[in-house]
Formats: structure tokens, C-alpha cells, sequence
């Protein structure tokens, strides 16, 4: 469907898309991640055809699109803020696209009926889109997309502006509703739930580079670096040297899995590998903030020497702070990532 | 160049789409574009005003094929000179003090305050800035003159005192301050002061370090054009300043039309041009500082009624001034219009029907003015609509380079050259082929439209630059081809701005006075033209027609203004 061959994008001296290569199969859900300023909107701008390219090429369906101007690429596009055009009312945005693409005035109609039952807002054609709600207006701004068809339907922060319990209840609607149409899709955010919810497969970015692709699972067990790791949240991170099957670090040996790679690496303890015992077993530590997350506690410690630490404990385990206990690592949750720089 | 309005300009700073913007390829296809919007005004702009000032200036500092630069310091010791000078600027910045004395606490009012009538006293406070000057004039005449209200009444004359001169600048530049100031005052945040004021400062305070500092550059702003419209005043001055006081731009006409002495008018114009060049600059500078994210809300959220009796003798303060100085003269104009000496009638408008009642004066009955300024002013709105929305869509692309900045200041320049110059200009270059227009109709609308064109610019401008790029994206993402996008989008979103730039275009093309005086032909005057011809004259007759056909005159401009205000339910434009 969508194949990127070493696309690049320079803005004066900053590269804000460096030779990315990119696959997105039929019927695929992809999401690129990464934090703002790692070039993911330059690269959905770049397929739709609104930033030019300063090198590489986009092909959809095996055609080279240099020619073709943003109006003839056939494509999708979800807006972060949704653009809406506010001098149209809900129905004629959603028809937009099918006028543009001289659809009689009849099936432009009946076909807007349908995608506005179909992302939950029956009867909304006549409303002005001021009037909407921001979760409604995702859902116009979806329907809208969807219209003429496009062969791939790119999301730009598509939950971005919306409160947190929404997002939760829309990212399932849409995986459901992109999998019952078969709609191809590339996506774009900075949230990893939103990532991990909705794609088949993740890619995550920085600088403008891919730093990493693959499922939501391979990207959570095994992030391909540090960066990648503290991406996604993890804090836990130290210098290490494995030998065998423990690792050498300023918290001690800590025990890693079978057939880890050997040398100077970058250690990742999960929080939930952290294990937490009486003040004479292990690592030595002070147990400092206490943050409640619902379901577990997370803990700061801070031991002796080296950097603090993250630890999940249950609800009713959890150690007073000031209290000083010991910390001993479980194997199954250290993932040894190549060495920093 | 009259009441041309270019008042703020505050532009929605259109949010960056993406990170960056056009590279490479896509900045030289913009550049390319954007050229194209340009050419046909830059062309406009060369062969209408660059041309005409040119050659007259030329005209008048050449000699025997040389320039004769050493004119410039002679005129400019003359001691009547100097004083033209001199009057020109006091005057303007005693215009300026007392118009800004007296409007601001209209602009406050009309921001903060909720009351019945607010629609309509907004409504009637804009009249006066779309009135031609010759209409004020007319109407100051009426109140503070020979024989006028105030005479009749108490004996009191203003006309021979320079105190008729600022009141009438102070009556026509009270909109420029109350839209200017105002405009933003309503749409500051109420809440900033809160906010100072939780953190300990008292109500004046919080007043002097929150909303003083936000207001500052809009007054600067509205003060400048206030100044610029003063310095460059003409129809005022020629009706009421009398043979004691003359600006550059009246002296510039005495000079060029009763005194046919080319060199000093040339001086005078370039003398003129520095000036009004300096103070758009300044101009310019203070719009930029205004530009500083302020964050501003809707206007509608921001009024209250008033409380207590210090707030409703506030307004009841503004509402008396609006009364004595802006309907008092109208009521005025129209009752002397009326005032004929077998009584109230409509004497006065029965004798415009025809040309013999009013000797040599006019070849054509007066009242065929009224034809002939409507449609000239059609045509010349017409015009700049089509050369202003071209100049608006080039300005509007983003990323505008120093060329497009210097286009942008292109386009103010007609502020700044004796409009006097201009009509004069067309006369001396316009007569030749393959460009012999001079027996034509349609020089008239071009003069009167390139006064039309840097409101017409300022007005869509803002309005354009503030439609996000991406809904142009996003239309051209669902199939819309750029011209498309621009039909679907722009224009829909600027309609209403297009029919506000119209009116105001129509209204000052329909009161410009400085040009048309030289370029109207005698068998077709227009309103003004035909009402400064009556002023010329003696006797009662005379006088009550220049009443009367100052009042038909004042009556089309409110009535494009009424309309105007209907249709300017947004904040588009600022004036």
C-alpha cells in the first residue's frame, strides 16, 4: 500500500526527517510515537503531499507520487485539531470530500447519513460544527476523512485534545471501526496508550529517525535502546557489563536473563522487577515519594550510591517513607538494551 | 487623501502549520504565485500614482532639463511657508491631544459597559469617519459660522478661530479612537486584572500595570492616524480655516490650482510625503508591538452594565459628547437645509433640480451630482476591490519576504501623497497616448480607488491571515485543487470582510474631494465637488443648496454605513 524509501526533509539546518523507510501493508494499523520535534507530522505531511521532499520518494499502491499534487493522492487526513471548515455545517463537512470528487448531490447525501450513524452521531447532518463538542467534532472530523474512501487514512495526534477518560472509550471505537472497514491507516501521536491501544504495529521515532518498529508487545518487552525505554516510561536505567547471566552495575550484580548479550550494555529493571525486602538482603536503599496509580504504588528508592529507583509495589505492601529496606532484582523483568551513545 | 482608514491591524498571527514551513521546491512555486497576485496592483500602483507624482514633482524641480534641487531650500526659508508648516503640525498634534482627551473614555464605555442603545451609539459614533469632509465641513460651517446656529442663537462665531478647525478633526477622528482602543479594550481578558488585582495590587493599580500596558500600543496606534489624518486635512481646512489658516496639503492646492506655482507645490508634496512617511513608520512599528500575544476573548463576555454613580456619570458623560459634538452639527446641517427664508421647506432641494438658478455655477442641475457620484464611486470600489484582494492574497501567503513587506508598504503610499498632487498629476500625464484618458469618466473612480485600495487591503488582510492553513489542507487532502481550496475556503470565510472592505471603499471614493476637485469634468461634478462650487458662491441660495446637498451626501455615507454595521457582526477588520 504505503511504501516511503529513504524520505528526507531538512528545515534550514535541522533535519527534521532523516532517510526514513517505511512499509505499511493493506488493511494495517500503524502508529508512529515519539516525543514532539522527532519529525512524525513532517512525515505524515510528506505522504499527503503538503511538505515537499528534500529527498527519497513515496509510492502508494507501487506509484511514485512526486508528481501528483495533495488533491489527487486519494488519501486520508485527520487534523489534530480536527480543522473542521466552521462555515459548513456537520453534514457538509462530512460531504466535502465527495463533492471534490463530483459525487451527485444524492449519494453525497445518503453516504454522509450512513458515516455519521456509523461514528455515532445519527441525525447530526443540519448541526453547526461550532456547536460540537470535542469529542464530537473528532468524530465529524473522522467521518469526514472517511468519505471518499481514501486508500490510507493518516491520523495526526488524533485523541491529542481530548480528556483522558474519552480518549480511553474512542481509541477502542476506532480500532473496532477500522477493523470492521478494513481501513488502512498511519497514525501519528506522542502517547503510548493511545500507540499500544490502536496499532497493529508501533514505530517509534527520534530526530528523525526510526529508533524502533514492531507490535506493541516486541516494542514494550524488548525497547531497542535507552531512549526508547525511558520513552515509553521506564526509569530504571543504568551502565552495566554482563558476564553470564548477571550484570555488573552501581546497584550490584543484577541477575539477567539466560541469553543476554555479553559487555558493556545499558541494563532496564522494570519497576515490577524491583522486589522490596527486609534492610539486609540486597541493595540497601531509603524509601523516599510514595505515588499512588490505582492499582499498585510506586515507590522511589534511593540507594547508597547510583540512581534512584522505581518500584511497583502492591497496595498494602508498600514500605513507610524513610523507611530503609533492601532490593533484590527479578531476572524475568532486566532487559540488557545496547550500550548508551 | 481624505479619511482613508488603516487603523489597526491586528493581525490573528496564523498559527505555524507543522513544524517549519516551505522548502526548496515549494517556496519557489509560492514566490512564483505570489508575483503573479502582485503584478497587476504594482502595475495599478505605477501607471496611477507613481506616474502621475512623478511627473509632477518633476515638473516642478526641473528646469531646462536639470533638476533643480536649490528650489527646495528657497521654498523652505519663504516665511509663509514656514508658517503653512508650522499650523500643519500644531494643529495636527492639537487635533491629536484633544481627540484623544475626548475619545477615550468613549472607548471605554463602549468596551466595558452593557446598556440599551450600545449597538446604536457604536453605530452613530462611526458615522462621521465615512463622511466626506466636505460634509463636515459644511456642517461645522453650519453650527460655529457666519450666520450659523451658534450666531443666530448667541452670537457666538468659531469659523474665524482655529477652534472650528480642531472640533470638526475632533468629530471626525472620535471613531478612529474608539474602534482602535476600544476594538481591544473589549477583548482584553477581564480576569488579567482580577488576577493582579488577588495578588495585591489596589484597582488603579492593577489598572496601570495590567491593562495600560496591553492599551498602549493601540493608542499610539490610533493617535499616529489620528495625526496622519490631521496633518494631511484638506476639506476641513479649505471650508472652515478661511484665508488665516492653511495646511500643506490646502496650501499645496492654493498653490497648484489659483497660483499655477509648480516648484513650491513640488516642494510641498515632497515636504508631505517625508512626513507621512515618518509617521507610518512609526505607524508600522507600533502595530508590530501590538502584534505580542495578548490573549484576547470575546468581546461579548467582557461588558457589564454600569455600577454605581461614578460609572453611570461616565456614561451619561460619553452620551452628552456624542450628542453635542457629533449630532449637534448634523441636526444642525440638516436644519439649515431646511431653513429657507419663507420658512421650513424643501426649497433649498428644489432648486438642485435645476442649473440656471445658480447663475454660471453649474453647467448640469446639482442634483446630477448625486448620479454621478454614485456611480463613480461604484466603479471605483469595483476597482479596488480587484486590485486590493489581489494585493490581500499575495500578502496573505506565508513567509512573506522583504519584497513582499516593501508591496506592503507600497500600498499605504496614497495615505501619504497630497491626493491634491495626484489629481493634478493625472491631468499633466494622463493626456497623452497611448494613456488619454483625460476626456474620460474613468479617471474619477481611478483616483477615487486608489484611496479605496489600502482599506480594502487592510480590511481583508487581517481576515485572510487568519484562516488557519491547515483548513486549506484539509480541504486539499479531500481532492480540492488550490483554486478550489481558495473558493471553498477563503472565500466564504472572507465574504463578509470583502462586503465591509466594499463599503468603506464605496463610502470614502463617494466623499474623496482632493482629487476629483482637479479631474471631475464641470458637466459632471460630484457631491463634494458640487457642494465646495456652492460654498464658492455668495448668497442664501447658494448656501442653503451646499446644506442641502451636503445633507443628501451624508445621508447615502450613513446610509452604506448602517448597512455595513448589520452585516459586521464578526470583529473582522478593525476600525
Amino acid at each position: 500500500m504505503l511504501a516511503v524509501e529513504s524520505a528526507t526533509v531538512r528545515f534550514g539546518r535541522r533535519t527534521a526527517l532523516d532517510a526514513v523507510d517505511l512499509e505499511v501493508a493493506d488493511h494495517e494499523i500503524v502508529c508512529v510515537l515519539g516525543p514532539s520535534g522527532s519529525g512524525k507530522s513532517t512525515l505524515l505531511r510528506a505522504v499527503a503531499g503538503l511538505q515537499p521532499l528534500d529527498g527519497g520518494r513515496v509510492f502508494l499502491d507501487g506509484v511514485d507520487q512526486a508528481s501528483l499534487p495533495v488533491h489527487r493522492r486519494g488519501l486520508g487526513l485527520m487534523f489534530q485539531d480536527h480543522q473542521l471548515f466552521p462555515h459548513r455545517d456537520v453534514g457538509a463537512n462530512v460531504a466535502f470530500g465527495l463533492r471534490m470528487h463530483g459525487v451527485p448531490r444524492a449519494e453525497r447525501d445518503r453516504r454522509a447519513g450512513e458515516l455519521l450513524d456509523m461514528v455515532g452521531l445519527p441525525g447530526a447532518g443540519r448541526r453547526a460544527v461550532a456547536a460540537l463538542s470535542g469529542g464530537e467534532q473528532q468524530r465529524v472530523a473522522l467521518a469526514r476523512a472517511l468519505a471518499p474512501r481514501p486508500k490510507l487514512l493518516m491520523l495526526d495526534e488524533p485523541l491529542g485534545q481530548l480528556d483522558r477518560s474519552l480518549r480511553e472509550r474512542l481509541v477502542v471505537e476506532l480500532r473496532t471501526l477500522f477493523g470492521r472497514l478494513g481501513t488502512t491507516v498511519l497514525a501519528v501521536t506522542h502517547d503510548q496508550g493511545e500507540a499500544f491501544a490502536l496499532a497493529d504495529r508501533v514505530v517509534v521515532m527520534r530526530d528523525g529517525r526510526i529508533a524502533q518498529q514492531g507490535t506493541p508487545l516486541e516494542v514494550w518487552q524488548q525497547p531497542a535502546s535507552a531512549f526508547v525505554a525511558r520513552f515509553l516510561g521506564f526509569d530504571n536505567l543504568v551502565d552495566a557489563t554482563v558476564t553470564g547471566s548477571a550484570a555488573d552495575t552501581v546497584w550490584g550484580k543484577v541477575p539477567v536473563p539466560e541469553d543476554s548479550s555479553q559487555g558493556e550494555c545499558e541494563l532496564l529493571v522494570r519497576p515490577g522487577g524491583v522486589r522490596i525486602g527486609g534492610p539486609k538482603e540486597g541493595l540497601r536503599c531509603t524509601v523516599g515519594v510514595r505515588t499512588f496509580r490505582g492499582h499498585h504504588v510506586t515507590v522511589a528508592l534511593h540507594p547508597g550510591d547510583g540512581p534512584s529507583l522505581q518500584a511497583e509495589c502492591g497496595l498494602r505492601d508498600t514500605p513507610e517513607e524513610g523507611d530503609v529496606v533492601g532490593v533484590t532484582f527479578d531476572p524475568a523483568e532486566t532487559v540488557v538494551l545496547p550500550p548508551a551513545g | 487623501m481624505g479619511p482613508v482608514v488603516v487603523l489597526a491591524r491586528r493581525e490573528v498571527t496564523a498559527r505555524p502549520s507543522g513544524k517549519g514551513g516551505r522548502t526548496g521546491k515549494g517556496d519557489a512555486r509560492g514566490n512564483a504565485v505570489r508575483l503573479g497576485l502582485m503584478a497587476v496592483p504594482v502595475a495599478f500602483f505605477a501607471l496611477f500614482f507613481a506616474y502621475p507624482v512623478v511627473a509632477i514633482v518633476g515638473r516642478g524641480l526641473k528646469a531646462d532639463g536639470h533638476w533643480q534641487f536649490g528650489r527646495i531650500g528657497t521654498v523652505l526659508s519663504r516665511p509663509d511657508i514656514l508658517d503653512v508648516l508650522w499650523f500643519t503640525t500644531w494643529q495636527a498634534l492639537a487635533s491629536t491631544v484633544l481627540t484623544l482627551l475626548i475619545a477615550l473614555p468613549g472607548a471605554y464605555v463602549l468596551a466595558r459597559f452593557d446598556f440599551p442603545g450600545k449597538q446604536l451609539l457604536r453605530a452613530v459614533v462611526t458615522v462621521p469617519f465615512v463622511l466626506p469632509t466636505v460634509v463636515v465641513g459644511t456642517a461645522f460651517l453650519a453650527l460655529l459660522g457666519r450666520g450659523g446656529f451658534l450666531d443666530e442663537l448667541w452670537g457666538v462665531r468659531l469659523d474665524t478661530t482655529v477652534w472650528a478647525i480642531l472640533l470638526a478633526h475632533v468629530f471626525f477622528n472620535y471613531a478612529v479612537v474608539v474602534r482602535t482602543v476600544g476594538g481591544l479594550w473589549s477583548q482584553l481578558d477581564p480576569r488579567q486584572e482580577e488576577a493582579a488585582r488577588v495578588l495585591g495590587a489596589g484597582r488603579l493599580a492593577a489598572w496601570r500595570r495590567v491593562t495600560l500596558p496591553a492599551l498602549a500600543p493601540a493608542v499610539a496606534a490610533a493617535a499616529l492616524m489620528v495625526f496622519l489624518f490631521t496633518f494631511t486635512s484638506f476639506g476641513v481646512v479649505q471650508i472652515l480655516g478661511g484665508p488665516a489658516y492653511s495646511t500643506l496639503e490646502v496650501e499645496i492646492y492654493r498653490q497648484t490650482a489659483q497660483l499655477l506655482d509648480l516648484p513650491t507645490a513640488a516642494v510641498l508634496t515632497l515636504v508631505q510625503f517625508a512626513a507621512v512617511a515618518g509617521i507610518l513608520a512609526v505607524h508600522a512599528w507600533t502595530v508590530r508591538r501590538r502584534e505580542t500575544a495578548l490573549k484576547l476573548v470575546d468581546p461579548a463576555q467582557t461588558s457589564r452594565p454600569p455600577r454605581g454613580a461614578g460609572q453611570r456619570a461616565l456614561l451619561g458623560g460619553v452620551l452628552l459628547t456624542v450628542l453635542l459634538l457629533i449630532l449637534l452639527p448634523l441636526g444642525v446641517l440638516v436644519e439649515r437645509s431646511l431653513d429657507t427664508s419663507g420658512g421650513y421647506g424643501f426649497g433649498f432641494y428644489r432648486a438642485l433640480q435645476s442649473a440656471d438658478s445658480n447663475g454660471s455655477t453649474f453647467l448640469v442641475p446639482p442634483l446630477d451630482a448625486i448620479g454621478n457620484s454614485l456611480r463613480y464611486a461604484l466603479v471605483a470600489t469595483l476597482i479596488a476591490l480587484v486590485i486590493g484582494g489581489l494585493a490581500a492574497a499575495a500578502l496573505t501567503r506565508r513567509r512573506a519576504g522583504r519584497l513582499v513587506r516593501g508591496f506592503d508598504a507600497l500600498l499605504m503610499l496614497p495615505l501619504g501623497v497630497s491626493a491634491v498632487t495626484v489629481g493634478f498629476g493625472f491631468l499633466i500625464t494622463l493626456d497623452k497616448p497611448p494613456l488619454d484618458l483625460r476626456t474620460s469618466w474613468i479617471l474619477v473612480p481611478l483616483a477615487q480607488a486608489l484611496v479605496g485600495v489600502p482599506f480594502v487591503v487592510r480590511t481583508m488582510l487581517p481576515v485572510l491571515r487568519a484562516v488557519d492553513d491547515r483548513l486549506r489542507e484539509a480541504a486539499a487532502v479531500l481532492g480540492a485543487s488550490p483554486l478550489r481550496a481558495w473558493r471553498e475556503v477563503d472565500l466564504p470565510l472572507v465574504r463578509r470582510a470583502v462586503l465591509v472592505a466594499a463599503g468603506f471603499a464605496f463610502a470614502v471614493s463617494l466623499g474623496e474631494f482632493g482629487a476629483t476637485v482637479f479631474i471631475a469634468r464641470p458637466d459632471n461634478p460630484t457631491l463634494p465637488v458640487a457642494v465646495a462650487r456652492l460654498l464658492g458662491r455668495s448668497g442664501e441660495l447658494n448656501y442653503g443648496q451646499a446644506m442641502a446637498l451636503s445633507t443628501i451626501l451624508m445621508l447615502v455615507c450613513a446610509v452604506s454605513l448602517l448597512l455595513l454595521e448589520r452585516i459586521r457582526t464578526d470583529r473582522s477588520g478593525e476600525f
